[in-house]
C-alpha cells in the first residue's frame, strides 16, 4: 500500500505551489495515471482524505484521470491500444514494441482559490509557467 | 521527464492539456496552474543524488526485488562467498538491507564479513531514496565496488520508486509460478535482468516452465536477460558473475565518458556530507582480465 506515500508527495508539491501563488487552498486537483504506473486509483482515493486531512488540499476534489496504454511496434510502426499485461502489437503481433502512454503518475493541474488583491499578479506568473 | 521540451506531455494526457481541454478552464476568483510534474518528483531528485554518490565512489548500485521468500538473501550469501574465494574477481561488496522490522537478513550478511546497514521500514512496504540516502549516512564506500540493496520482499510497490540504483534485479523464485510477469507487470518491467531462482526445485516443481517465464516477459514488452540460478547448488552463479562484471565495466565505461558533477553534494541539505573529490579506483583484478 505505497498509495499513501504517492499521496504524501502529491500534497507535499500541492502545498508548495499554494505557498508559491499566496493561495488560500486548493479547489481541486488533477491527476493523470496509467495502468503501469504501479498505483491502484482507488487506493489513492482512500488514501486522499487522510494525506490530505490539515493542508491547503483539505476538502478539495481529487480527479484521476485514467490514462490508456498504448504501444508502437518497432517492427510495423502502427500503434495500438493494449492491456497492461500484454503490451503486444495488435497489428503484427509481435512483441517488440515500446510504450507511448501507461506508465504516468503526474500531477497534471491544481485549481486554486487566490486572494481577491493577488489573482492579478498570479495570473501574470501562470502564464509563463503554462504549456507553450 | 522534464518540463521543457515537451517530453512529459504523452500520447494520454495530451487530449488534456489542449485549449478547451479540461485543464483549460478557469473560473472568477480561482487560478487554474498547469503542473505536469511526476508525483514521485522529490523521490526522484533523491534518486539522482544518491545515484551521483554512488558515482563518485565508483561503485555499482544494484537493486534486489522480489516477492518476500524467493531468495534474495540466499542469493547475496552464496555471491559473497563466492566472491571471496575467487581470488580473479575480488569484488568488495556492501549491502543496504529493507525489511520491515527485523535485523535478520542483515546479520545474516555480516556473519561473512560485509557491512550490512539494516534499514527497517516499519510498516512502510518498500524503499524510497530517502531512506536509502539515510543509509548511505552510515556506509563508507571507499575501495566498494558493489552495494546491494535488498529491496523489502513485495512485487508490488517497489517498483514505483527509485532508489538511485544502477540496475534492477528481480528475482523469481521457482515455487511462484512462471506467470508472475503477467500479474506484475510493473515489476518486471523494471526489471533489467530477471533472475530464475531456486531452479534446483525444477525437477521436482515440473509446472514451472522457464520457457513460459520468458514467454510472458515478451507479452510484456520486456526484453532482459534471464539467467537460471540456484544459490543452493550453484548452477548457473557463474552467468550472474558475469552479468554483475559486465555491469561494473559498463558503469567505468559511462563515467569515463559523463564524469561525475562535483558539486552533487551541493544541494539544499539540513547536513553535511563527507565531500571527498573523485579519487582514482584500482580495477579489481578480475575486470583487468577483459581490458
Amino acid at each position: 500500500m505505497h498509495e499513501l506515500a504517492i499521496c504524501q508527495a502529491l500534497i507535499n508539491q500541492i502545498e508548495s505551489i499554494a505557498a508559491e501563488r499566496n493561495a488560500i487552498r486548493a479547489v481541486s486537483i488533477v491527476i493523470g495515471m496509467g495502468p503501469l504506473s504501479g498505483v491502484e486509483a482507488q487506493l489513492l482515493e482512500h488514501a486522499y482524505p487522510v494525506a490530505s486531512a490539515g493542508s491547503v488540499a483539505d476538502g478539495a476534489e481529487l480527479v484521476i484521470e485514467k490514462l490508456p496504454v498504448r504501444v508502437r511496434c518497432t517492427q510495423c510502426d502502427k500503434e495500438s491500444d493494449v492491456s497492461p499485461n500484454k503490451l503486444i502489437c495488435k497489428h503484427c503481433g509481435d512483441w517488440r514494441t515500446t510504450l507511448l502512454s501507461g506508465d504516468e503518475l503526474m500531477l497534471m493541474s491544481v485549481e486554486l482559490e487566490t486572494y481577491p488583491e493577488t489573482a492579478g499578479a498570479t495570473a501574470d506568473a501562470e502564464s509563463e509557467l503554462s504549456l507553450h | 521527464m522534464c518540463d521543457t521540451c515537451g517530453c512529459n506531455i504523452t500520447h494520454g494526457n495530451e487530449r488534456f492539456i489542449r485549449p478547451g481541454g479540461k485543464l483549460a478552464r478557469t473560473e472568477s476568483g480561482k487560478e487554474a496552474v498547469t503542473v505536469l510534474h511526476s508525483l514521485l518528483d522529490e523521490n526522484d531528485h533523491t534518486a539522482k543524488h544518491n545515484r551521483a554518490h554512488f558515482d563518485s565512489h565508483q561503485v555499482l548500485a544494484i537493486n534486489l526485488m522480489s516477492s518476500p521468500g524467493a531468495g534474495k538473501t540466499a542469493l547475496l550469501e552464496a555471491t559473497i562467498k563466492a566472491l571471496q574465494a575467487d581470488s580473479d574477481r575480488q569484488l568488495s561488496i556492501a549491502v543496504i538491507e529493507g525489511d520491515l522490522e527485523t535485523e535478520n537478513d542483515a546479520e545474516r550478511i555480516r556473519k561473512h564479513g560485509v557491512d550490512a546497514i539494516q534499514i527497517a521500514t516499519g510498516s512502510a512496504c518498500h524503499l524510497d531514496a530517502h531512506m536509502v540516502h539515510q543509509a548511505l549516512h552510515q556506509l563508507d564506500l571507499d575501495g566498494v565496488d558493489i552495494v546491494f540493496i535488498e529491496n523489502v520482499g513485495n512485487l508490488v510497490c517497489p517498483a514505483s520508486f527509485d532508489l538511485g540504483q544502477h540496475a534492477n534485479v528481480t528475482l523469481l523464485s521457482v515455487p511462484e509460478g512462471d506467470d508472475k510477469p503477467a500479474k506484475y507487470p510493473v515489476m518486471f518491467r523494471a526489471a533489467d535482468l530477471v533472475l530464475i531462482s531456486k531452479s534446483d526445485l525444477l525437477p521436482v516443481l515440473d509446472d514451472f516452465k522457464p520457457e513460459n517465464a520468458k514467454q510472458y516477459l515478451h507479452d510484456i514488452a520486456c526484453d532482459v536477460p534471464v539467467i537460471e540460478l540456484s544459490a543452493k547448488n550453484q548452477a548457473g552463479m557463474p552467468l550472474w558473475f558475469d552479468w554483475l562484471n559486465a555491469e561494473i565495466k559498463r558503469r567505468q565505461l559511462y563515467l569515463e565518458n559523463h564524469p561525475v558533477e562535483s558539486e552533487h553534494h551541493h544541494h539544499d541539505h539540513d547536513h553535511t556530507h563527507d565531500d571527498r573529490p573523485l579519487h582514482p579506483h584500482a580495477p579489481a583484478p578480475g575486470l583487468e582480465r577483459g581490458r
